[in-house]
């Protein structure tokens, strides 16, 4: 393992201390400082936005923004589990085969079998979770690299989910099953023009997101931590009670509430927690930063890493129902390629290719990325060849607009 | 050709908020060893780095007289073009490739057909190595041999770039005394052959005895300029540290209680080759109150010792009995060691105990964690961890205007503060401390030194593992010392003496029995 050179820090003092530091405490040197240095691929993302909805008037339309929830939510819940492979240093490139293998599992007891639509999502998530865990025991305890353990797994979970199959679709599922990833909540509060549950929801989300804002705001200060000025603080809070009832009104004006949102904000909320907050999200960064050091502190790094893979597993289970459910029906060949859309949206999201780094707000961010982007090329009818010509340029100019900002501003990521 | 190869001339190089170099002027006379020192931080790496033309003529202001013209190196290419060679501390080679592979990296010997010749890479490769006094196949992978080696193939690589003024950051840091004095003959050796030396050293004894002429950096100044026949230890440590420094090692009262660990028959096997003995039946205890030093020379055992210890952190097969306060516990893991109140400073902060991509307070609390957590689903409290590490910061003089910088951020003696402070945190009765002086200057020493004072009067018991006799002689109650894997001796401190425990320490497992 290569440390990289420390150069002689040029450091004699307190005073001349090397990081940047608010000028003045104004807001825009604020603003500068916190927002495009620490959010520029957020700043990215609302310019992208922006420039699709000028570009096709369709995007921000109730029905396109309802779209976007649907076709894309399995993306975001695999880069849940994909930002904490890769934040561990390792990858999991079988995530694609393990989502046809789950909703083919799905699929023969639904289906084939005609048992209850629940049975067969606990099963795939149940054989989602037992595939992680097969995983996780060559890379944790027998210490084989994960990108080859799951290179192994893209075959072997693509293979069974043919032989499960039996090489062929099976659908429709129908249902409650086709309804986790097609069904909406609407009409509990009335409403004619647009539904009055929807936005009722979201502004219930919105008031608690306000309130732990500044909660979490008070303990700082409690503390005598930094904190953004108040001013800027109350703009950040409208700002994003503006943007997310807009998104409640648009889509409210459409089918209602769908279910897979509900379902995707209790993840993100559940691992975004996971990740920040608890002793095992540290243990991940803690690996992945510096994996002796882990060791030499008592870290437990086999079973963190175990419980890792066992997790990517159930998520790649839970976006194998979510993907089937929303295909009503189990493909052989369904999820070729979800692992690299998976993965591209950690980077794009500021993970780091050698592990240590990355947060999952910014691998959704890059999931959303990835989302509109496909979604307004498809608005615009770009041509099958073009589409991901133009994604893959996307992710590496994403990363180097990441890599440039981060050296303009002279921060260790 | 004028008496003098170099001259830096008023040099100044600023980084954003700070200044590194301040005004610093340099003269090194033709054929003379020249050392540079300074505390760790003081600009003597920056100034090197400006020579070379690491930091391109432009970013920095001043002039540099070389050979009697002002040089404008862009690049560190233009600089080796002119014959200046810099060999870093940290050794710039390619482990899987061979000697002689590595002696021409980037200056490979061409057949006619531009192809690369072997015969001529080899025969050249070695007839370098015996200048240098590499006794070695040049088709030995880097890999394979000692870090003494490997800075002799540094060596010969500047020889074979036709070095006229070669210039070392701290060569001797990862060197045992054998291959410290090898390379100080070298050093001689290249003088008598016309070949001009700078080297940066923290080792003022060695310093004084190889230099002619030794410079003081301090915060970026050049302090002065002195013939190494002038410099005494005080002088320069007075320079460095820009205050008298009466004592190296901070006084401190002896309250030796009982004893608090005890290590019985303790073997380990090395790890991956099955019937290596590495520590042999080694007993030893360590009593509250009391500083317990380990002697021994690299390769003794030390290091591995120390980790086996440690939750079986090294070897396999490991035998032996320990007991804390009188019983007998089981170290089976690192988690194990730490509830039982050990801790283990690690020697190389940057391998074993910093995560680099992260900041003060993280690392602080690191092996603590659990202390911060709840119960229930491990919430870690934020708010509180920064309290903590805040504490720390103070209590142990970390010197960053907050806990929320990235640790690179740091200067050395700082980064091993912070490692301290994160086993302090874990609140240890036995903390092991391995090499915990390595690379920090001397002022940083004394605060290390001060911390174990401060360990011990709470009635706690500490180890040191150190390769320098003379701080292990300052700070210690009793020694043991350590050859091939076994204790050889144990010695009260007011009966040791540097030659009789480099006896003890050469001691032969042969001649013990």
């Amino acid at each position: 393992m290569t440390v990289p050179r420390d150069a002689e820090p040029a450091l004699i003092d307190d005073e001349a201390f090397l990081i940047p530091q608010p000028k003045g405490g104004s807001i825009w040197a604020y603003l500068l400082e916190n927002v495009l240095r620490r959010n520029g691929i957020l700043v990215a993302f609302i310019v992208i936005i922006v420039a699709l909805s000028i570009w096709q008037n369709m995007f921000l339309s109730p029905s396109n923004l309802t779209n976007l929830v649907l076709q894309y939510s399995y993306i975001l819940v695999l880069a849940l589990g994909m930002l904490m492979v890769i934040v561990l240093a390792q990858i999991d490139l079988s995530v694609g085969s393990v989502v046809a293998f789950t909703g083919a599992v799905a699929a023969v007891l639904v289906v084939r079998m005609g048992l209850p639509w629940w049975v067969g999502v606990l099963a795939a998530i149940l054989s989602g979770t037992l595939v992680g865990a097969w995983q996780g025991f060559w890379v944790a305890i027998v210490g084989i690299p994960g990108f080859v353990v799951t290179l192994g797994g893209q075959l072997i979970f693509r293979g069974l989910a043919q032989l499960t199959l039996n090489y062929v679709s099976l659908s429709p599922f129908g249902g409650a099953y086709y309804g986790i990833s097609n069904g909406f909540i609407k009409g509990w509060f009335g409403g004619t023009s647009f539904d009055v549950f929807t936005v009722v929801v979201f502004a219930v989300a919105v008031v608690g997101y306000a309130v732990s804002a500044w909660r979490s705001r008070m303990a700082r200060i409690k503390y005598q931590q930094s904190v953004a000025p108040l001013p800027l603080f109350v703009l950040q809070v409208v700002l994003v009670a503006a943007v997310a009832l807009f998104f409640a009104w648009r889509i409210s004006q459409n089918r209602g509430l769908p279910v897979i949102l509900i379902i995707l904000a209790v993840f993100i909320m559940v691992y975004g927690v996971v990740m920040a907050r608890t002793s095992f999200g540290r243990g991940i960064y803690a690996i992945g930063g510096n994996l002796l050091a882990a060791q030499l502190s008592g870290v437990k790094t086999k079973a963190i890493t175990f419980w890792t893979f066992v997790n990517m597993g159930f998520l790649a289970g839970v976006a194998g129902v979510i993907y089937s459910a929303r295909m009503n029906s189990a493909q052989p060949a369904a999820g070729v390629g979800m692992e690299l859309d998976a993965i591209a949206a950690c980077f794009i999201g500021g993970a780091s290719t050698t592990g240590g780094i990355g947060r999952i707000a910014g691998a959704m961010v890059g999931g959303l990325i990835m989302a509109v982007i496909s979604n307004g090329m498809q608005l615009a009818g770009v041509s099958q060849g073009l589409q991901p010509v133009i994604k893959g340029l996307i992710l590496t100019l994403a990363v180097a607009f990441d890599l440039w900002n981060k050296r303009r501003t002279s921060v260790a990521a | 050709m004028s008496d003098t190869i170099l001259e830096m001339r008023s040099i100044t190089k600023t980084f954003p908020g700070v200044v590194a170099l301040d005004d610093v002027t340099l003269t090194v006379r033709r054929g003379e060893i020249h050392a540079i020192c300074g505390e760790n931080g003081a600009g003597k790496s920056t100034l090197m780095k400006v020579l070379s033309g690491v930091h391109p003529y432009g970013t920095y202001e001043g002039q540099i007289v070389y050979e009697g013209e002002e040089a404008r190196f862009h690049s560190i290419t233009d600089s080796e073009h002119e014959g200046i060679v810099i060999i870093h501390q940290e050794l710039a080679l390619s482990p899987f490739l061979s000697i002689a592979e590595n002696i021409f990296l980037g200056n490979e010997r061409y057949t006619k057909t531009h192809l690369i010749d072997w015969n001529r890479t080899n025969a050249e490769a070695q007839e370098l190595m015996d200048r240098v006094g590499l006794v070695e196949n040049p088709t030995t992978p880097i890999s394979t041999v000692g870090v003494g080696k490997q800075q002799l193939v540094e060596i010969a690589k500047a020889l074979s770039k036709s070095v006229k003024l070669l210039i070392l950051d701290e060569p001797t840091a990862a060197l045992n005394d054998n291959d410290s004095e090898h390379l100080l003959g070298l050093l001689r050796n290249l003088k008598a052959e016309g070949i001009t030396c700078i080297m940066i050293s923290h080792k003022l004894s060695e310093l004084m005895d190889v230099a002619d002429t030794i410079t003081v950096i301090r915060d970026g100044h050049t302090i002065e300029s002195m013939p190494a026949a002038d410099a005494t230890q005080e002088r320069l440590i007075k320079d460095m540290v820009g205050r008298e420094m009466s004592q190296r090692y901070p006084p401190r009262e002896r309250h030796i209680g009982d004893e608090l660990f005890r290590v019985e028959d303790w073997t380990v096997y090395h790890p991956t080759q099955p019937g290596r003995v590495m520590i042999d039946h080694a007993n030893l205890n360590v009593r509250a109150g009391e500083v317990v030093g380990i002697a021994g020379l690299m390769g003794a055992g030390r290091t591995e010792l120390a980790m086996s210890l440690f939750g079986h952190s090294y070897g396999a097969h490991i035998t032996g009995r320990t007991y804390i306060r009188g019983d007998e516990v089981h170290l089976d893991t690192v988690d194990d060691a730490i509830h039982h109140g050990v801790a283990y400073v690690s020697e190389d902060r940057k391998r074993y105990g910093l995560n680099l991509l992260t900041d003060i307070k993280t690392n602080t609390t690191s092996a603590g964690l659990y202390k911060l957590t709840s119960k229930l689903f491990g919430f870690v409290n934020g708010n509180e961890e920064i309290k903590v590490a805040e504490e720390y910061r103070s209590k142990l003089g970390i010197k960053t205007p907050t806990v929320m910088a990235a640790v690179t951020k740091l200067s050395g003696g700082n980064q091993q503060k912070v490692v301290v402070a994160k086993w302090l945190y874990t609140d240890p009765d036995i903390l092991i401390l391995d090499e915990p002086t390595r690379g920090i200057d001397v002022g940083a020493k004394y605060e290390i030194y001060t911390i174990i004072n401060a360990m011990v009067a709470q009635g706690k018991a500490v180890i040191v593992i150190s390769s320098e006799l003379p701080e292990i002689m300052g700070i210690s109650d009793r020694i043991y010392t350590l050859s091939f894997g076994a204790i050889t001796g144990e010695v009260p401190i007011a009966e040791a003496t540097q030659e009789n425990l480099m006896e003890l320490m050469t001691k032969e497992k042969e001649t013990l029995k």
